[in-house]
């Protein structure tokens, strides 16, 4: 267990805690069981880390083809990714923590987009950002083209378009936000974790 | 640059020299001369250009000159056999081409003699055939 200030995250543990606080043992006040339970929640460690996790995803700076200019937009001031606290671009995959793979992965590329993923530490997410990441898309029967990110690294998000509009990839980073907060539903009920 | 003028003032020098339709045609023979006299006596200075085209039964390649900075511009091809597809390298006369030819190589299958580093350049080592030739076969891509 851990305590925890107040602030815009605590109020979304507090939500799903209904459990009693324990200032209700300590004394019977209850103006000072009020302004505690104002300040400090307390919430499960893993809870805490994901949602601090989900709430700054850092992606890898790291675009592959056309996708990769509306990966930008995205971060631009006009869309503004920076608003959900993902505008943190690493150019270092040891500090990142999710790859967009934003564009058409050639087979000469594939081996470095694999190593690149790897060389991201635990826990790691991987964003497929429009058609040719998501099967080939246009280029699917061509001879230097590898069909899909997934044939070489586990997805978790697959924004479909040609390419998606920056709108639809802050969309999948909320997403990505849902299934990081949530685990256990993913795991089981993935629909559940789309609210 | 006339390419005619430059064909009739070289004529002499070279036997394979020809134009066609703004265009300086050479055999693979007698190109390196010809390019080390364009570089120093015409002054074509940069190598803007280099390319190849498979006509079915024989390749042409393709050498883009231009002068720097009167903005003139020069294109000079040579043929080049299907079955014995060798070129010498015009590595020697305009360094920047070896990146040229390392695609040519790659897409086409057209050896350079002489070039300092004849590998793949944009496709994987591991890859067989040259798929720009116009017999290059390929199945597969989607799964089935
Ligand atoms: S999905 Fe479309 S826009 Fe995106 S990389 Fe492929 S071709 Fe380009």
């Amino acid at each position: 267990m851990v305590c925890l200030e107040e602030r815009s995250i605590g109020m979304e543990i507090k939500k799903d805690l209904q459990t009693k606080h324990p200032v209700e043992d300590l004394t019977d006040d209850p103006v000072i069981i009020e302004q505690v339970k104002r300040t400090i929640t307390l919430a499960p460690l893993e809870k805490i880390l994901n949602l601090a996790r989900s709430n700054s995803l850092w992606p890898m700076t790291f675009g592959l083809a056309c996708c990769a200019i509306e990966m930008m937009a995205a971060g631009g001031p006009r869309f503004d990714l920076a608003r959900f606290g993902y505008e943190v671009f690493r150019p270092s995959p040891r500090q990142a923590d999710v790859m967009i793979i934003a564009g058409t992965i050639t087979k000469k590329m594939a081996p470095f987009v694999k190593r690149l993923y790897e060389q991201m530490p635990e826990p790691k997410w991987v964003v497929a950002m429009g058609s040719c990441a998501i099967s080939g898309g246009p280029f699917v029967d061509s001879y230097s083209v590898v069909p899909g990110a997934d044939k070489l690294l586990p997805v978790d998000v697959y924004i479909p378009g040609c390419p998606p509009r920056p709108d639809a990839l802050i969309h999948g980073m909320l997403l990505l936000k849902e299934k990081v907060k949530n685990p256990k539903v993913v795991e089981e009920k993935p629909w559940k974790a789309i609210k | 640059m006339e390419s005619n003028k430059v064909a009739e003032q070289l004529q002499e020098y070279f036997q394979s020299i020809g134009n066609n339709r703004k265009v300086l045609t050479v055999s693979p023979d007698e190109l390196i001369p010809l390019m080390y006299r364009l570089r120093d006596e015409y002054e074509f200075n940069y190598l803007t250009d280099e390319t190849a085209v498979d006509y079915g039964d024989y390749f042409e390649v393709i050498y883009n000159l231009s002068r720097v900075p009167q903005g003139d511009i020069l294109m000079v091809k040579t043929k080049v056999d299907k079955e014995k597809a060798e070129v010498p390298s015009v590595f020697e006369v305009w360094p920047g081409a070896i990146w040229f030819e390392r695609e040519i190589f790659d897409l086409l299958g057209i050896k350079f003699t002489n070039h300092p580093d004849l590998r793949r350049i944009l496709l994987d080592d591991s890859f067989e055939g040259h798929p720009l030739r116009k017999d290059f076969q390929w199945v597969g891509g989607r799964e089935v």
